[in-house]
């Protein structure tokens, strides 16, 4: 495929957002975590969680500041890449990124200065908030974030302006509370605990293995064991509640993600594996698992999910009825300040339509004059690749019940067997590390890769979305990005490795002069393994 | 809702634009010193002891400043959604060098000192002279080239077309008088970093910082002036032609415009606009002298005073524009016709009332902590640095 503006926009985006979701989660994360391990500083006043709050905050620090770096592109590569898209939906969209510079990046990026150079300057509770409110705003950020993407899932509390060419915001309040947003902030934000409880696992089961750092590994298990499991329980719940409110929103996606080709009478089945197949609309080699699907997308017995073919065809219904909005918005135009009643009333009723008469922007330049063939095109153009979004969300699904039998066992054995972990379960835990960035990348796939055609559902395809530039200009961008970020990436993998082997460095002589003076309560009566409970 | 109606859209708008400035200046007075350390950071500092007194300036509190920019991005993405996609598509490649600049100097300041290697820290000393010189340099390019008008149109659809060469949109930037503006831009970047450095370093570093910004600020008061002449005698201005609707739609094709007369003919429509120039002018002179005899607080607030002066003399100059057309005037954006809605654009100030208050209260707060002079123990000790 010869890769044009838009396909090169979209694969920047791709590349720069994924790249940017590789810190993010851990930021959202560690950030709560080491805020957890210095309040429980705070109430021992036990030098070991001090010293855990550095050692962690260290790492935390690494990955923050290439979150903030690469956190710079995303905020500006709307205007640079997708400037119609930024003119068409700004009104809206523009809102929640400012609201998040305003009560969440101020937030973080002013206390995460203090959380490092303030030991000496603040009172211990003065840290410990100041540990809090980074965390505070990290996950205010992911906030919203998630309302300006839940917002181009499904996108509420808006109407066209035909004078201005635009959506314009009519209720800021069902943009803010809309509930695809709601339920991916939660599910985000429990993926990104998630990544970052696995990641503490992960790093202090190593240090078990090595036999280093014992009490501050065996003490950060615990936490991250605690806290990882009832993550992992929130992420699957929640994005249960995401599949629930697409089964109303994005029904095609939906339809996509289960390659779901026909409806199924009420209560429809789940399909476990099979092969997609496109072309032939049916799904090879499947195992069904009965009833499921339709428990999970309606939470009724009764209720149908319709399926990628009836859905095409409604596509092709709403191309033709966006056609009369098309046709209506040209009229007034031509007509600015003589638009009868008459007029606009055609227009207002088909406007919800309007986005998919531009779907035939594609084929043809003016819409109207579209024929049966280009729309039936159009029609199918709705339907997104079914195989990798089918593939990759049940990955990520495997992936997230994983997590939850992992941590789980985590957890059992460090609270109710004396923290004697097997040197597998340990091993096991160390590989695991990068799977949480698998799941969470995968995740951010479905949801946007599944969203597709469309840049904002229903309401603006990609196509139309980019910016007038050159095929030269993306590419001098695009390989200047990779290039970059590859080097960077490098840099802090190579800093994160030496921080891990180098262990914790601050406050080691208190720390071992209080962990002598409780040695026997520290060590089991045989001398093998530690007795007392990290809760302490 | 109905709420927002309580205050004119008109109003709103102008409001807005007001933020804009302030936000823009809000950026110049906290990053632009952190920018200014960065450019100065090869030659006020020799020794690696030196370099890290100055970085450890700013170290504490770049992180916070640098929001300022993103949330300059967001707040004209939100409030001016015209002007954030036509400027940012059109300036694409300056864009891209600004954020590799900017992307560079978190990376840098966070990294740099991680590792003892000779090599290393010098290659992030120059990274970190690079993100701030490029981007000082570039902001002013950047304005310099909205005051020359930049090649764009919108279409019927309100799509916005970059009418320049592939090299226009980077290279073609590079016009003399932008170039004017650049050096302005960094000169007077330069000076603030100076005066921060004054207050927050000793010894050398500081004494150095004061020479450098003392050259940095005549550059940018004799730059500062030839950039007012220029404007005045060689490039015309834009009005807009018929009646003025101030409360319409946000569709700029609605009005049109045309180029004539001059820039400066705003000084004589509303003379009490040159308070903005007096304080930049005034702020320099101030801040050079305090540079001269070594005060420090004052200086600091005084070039402060200085950047405000210049950055709002910009926008005062230019009112009702925003982003003027060459190629086609009447596609130029202006206040009248290219924010967000009347519901968005208040939303957002309820929202800017309450939390802009609060960041302003904690940062302060964050200063204060941090208060004092950096010094050679503090970088060779056992507490956290940079």
């Amino acid at each position: 495929m010869e890769l044009d503006v838009v396909e090169l926009s979209r694969l920047q985006f791709a590349a720069t957002a994924m790249f940017h979701f590789l810190f993010v989660p851990l930021t959202l994360g560690l950030s709560v975590i080491v805020a957890i391990m210095e309040t429980v500083y705070v109430m021992t006043n036990r030098p070991i969680w001090r010293q855990m709050t550095k050692f962690w905050g260290t790492l935390f620090g690494i990955n923050f500041v290439l979150g903030v770096a690469t956190g710079i592109t995303m905020e500006f590569q709307f205007g640079m890449n997708w400037s119609y898209y930024s003119h068409y939906v700004g009104d809206i969209f523009g809102a929640p990124l400012a609201v998040e510079g305003l009560m969440a990046f101020f937030l973080e990026a002013t206390f995460v200065g203090l959380f490092f150079f303030g030991w000496d300057k603040l009172t211990k509770v003065q840290h410990m908030v100041v540990a809090w409110l980074v965390a505070l705003g990290s996950n205010f950020s992911a906030l919203w974030i998630l309302i300006a993407n839940g917002w181009m899932q499904n996108p509420v509390g808006a109407v066209f302006n035909p004078e201005t060419m635009r959506m314009e915001m009519t209720n800021f309040f069902e943009v803010v509370f809309n509930e695809v947003a709601q339920a991916k902030f939660v599910h985000t934000v429990s993926a990104g605990y998630v990544t970052a409880a696995v990641f503490v696992l992960g790093v202090s089961a190593w240090y078990l293995l090595k036999g280093r750092h014992v009490e501050l590994a065996r003490r950060s298990i615990t936490v991250a064991a605690s806290f990882g499991l009832a993550s992992a329980l929130s992420v699957v719940v929640l994005g249960d509640e995401s599949g629930y409110s697409a089964t109303h929103t994005q029904k095609m996606k939906l339809a996509a993600i289960e390659a779901m080709w026909e409806t199924h009478e009420a209560p429809a089945p789940f399909t476990a594996v099979g092969l997609p197949d496109k072309e032939a609309r049916e799904t090879h080699y499947k195992v069904e698992i009965p009833w499921a699907m339709g428990l999970i997308g309606t939470r009724s017995l009764t209720q149908e999910i319709p399926g990628i073919n009836e859905l095409e065809a409604e596509s092709a219904e709403r191309i033709r009825n966006g056609l009369i909005a098309y046709d209506a918005l040209m009229e007034i135009r031509e007509n600015r300040g003589a638009v009868t009643p008459e007029l606009r009333e055609r227009f207002e009723a088909h406007s919800d339509d309007l986005g998919y008469a531009f779907l035939l922007k594609q084929y043809v330049e003016d819409p109207r004059e579209a024929t049966d063939a280009q729309i039936a095109m159009a029609a199918e153009d709705t339907i997104p690749g079914v195989a990798p979004l089918f593939w990759a969300f049940r990955i990520m699904v495997g992936l997230g019940f994983a997590f939850i039998a992992v941590m789980g066992y985590f957890f059992v054995q460090a609270n109710f067997r004396g923290m004697r972990f097997p040197r597998p379960a340990l091993w096991l835990a160390v590989a695991i590390i990068p799977t949480p960035w698998i799941a969470a990348e995968l995740g951010w796939f479905v949801a946007e890769y599944g969203r597709q055609p469309w840049t904002v559902d229903g309401v603006l395809p990609t196509a139309l979305s980019a910016s007038h530039l050159s095929v030269q200009d993306l590419l001098i961008t695009l390989a200047g990005f990779v290039l970059f970020y590859s080097v960077l990436f490098v840099i802090e993998m190579a800093l994160m490795l030496k921080y891990i082997r180098r262990g914790p460095v601050e406050d080691v002589e208190e720390t071992e002069r209080w962990m002598e003076r409780h040695a026997h309560r520290l060590r089991t009566h045989d001398g093998q393994g530690p007795f007392a409970t990290p809760a302490e | 809702m109905i709420l927002h109606e309580l205050i004119d859209f008109e109003i709103l708008r102008v409001i807005w634009w007001a933020l804009l400035g302030v936000l823009l200046i809000g950026f110049a007075l906290t990053d632009g010193f952190d920018m200014g350390v960065g450019a100065l950071l090869p030659f006020v500092a020799r020794t690696d002891v030196e370099r890290r007194i100055a970085i450890n300036t700013v170290g504490p509190v770049w992180e916070g400043n640098q929001v300022w920019f993103i949330l300059g991005g967001g707040a004209i993405f939100a409030a001016w959604p015209p002007l954030y996609a036509v400027s940012f598509s059109g300036f694409y490649l300056a864009m891209f060098a600004v954020l590799a600049a900017l992307i560079l100097r978190p990376v840098a300041f966070k990294y740099r000192s991680k590792r003892e290697d000779a090599r290393w820290r010098n290659g992030w000393d120059w990274a970190l002279f690079v993100g701030g010189a490029v981007p000082a340099l570039l902001f002013g390019v950047a304005v310099g080239n909205v005051l020359l008008g930049v090649p764009f149109y919108l279409t019927e659809d309100l799509f916005s077309v970059y009418d320049g060469s592939f090299y226009g949109k980077f290279l073609g930037l590079l016009r003399p008088f932008a170039l004017l503006a650049g050096v302005v831009s960094l000169a007077m970047l330069l000076m603030h970093g100076a005066a921060w450095l004054s207050l927050k370093a000793e010894g050398a570093v500081a004494e150095r910082a004061r020479r450098y910004g003392t050259v940095a600020g005549l550059v940018a008061l004799v730059g500062y002036a030839l950039a007012g002449v220029w404007l005045g005698f060689g490039i015309d201005g834009y009005r807009i032609v018929g009646e003025i609707v101030r409360d319409g739609p946000s569709n700029p094709l609605f009005s049109e415009v045309e180029r004539s007369g001059s820039w400066l003919s705003a000084y004589t429509e509303r003379p009490w606009i040159v308070v903005a120039p007096v304080m930049g002018f005034l702020g320099i002179l101030l801040a050079v002298a305090g540079l001269r005899a070594g005060r420090e607080v004052s200086t600091l607030l005084w070039s402060k005073m200085a950047i405000t002066g210049i950055i709002a003399s910009v926008g005062l100059t230019m009112f009702p524009f925003i982003l003027p057309s060459t190629v086609d005037p009447s596609s130029s954006l202006t206040v009248w016709d290219s924010s967000s809605s009347h519901l968005t654009l208040f939303v957002m100030l309820v929202a800017t009332a309450i939390f802009m208050p609060l960041i302003l209260a904690y940062t302060a707060w964050v200063y204060k902590v941090l208060w004092g002079k950096v010094t050679e123990e503090d970088v060779t000790g056992p507490g956290h640095s940079y």
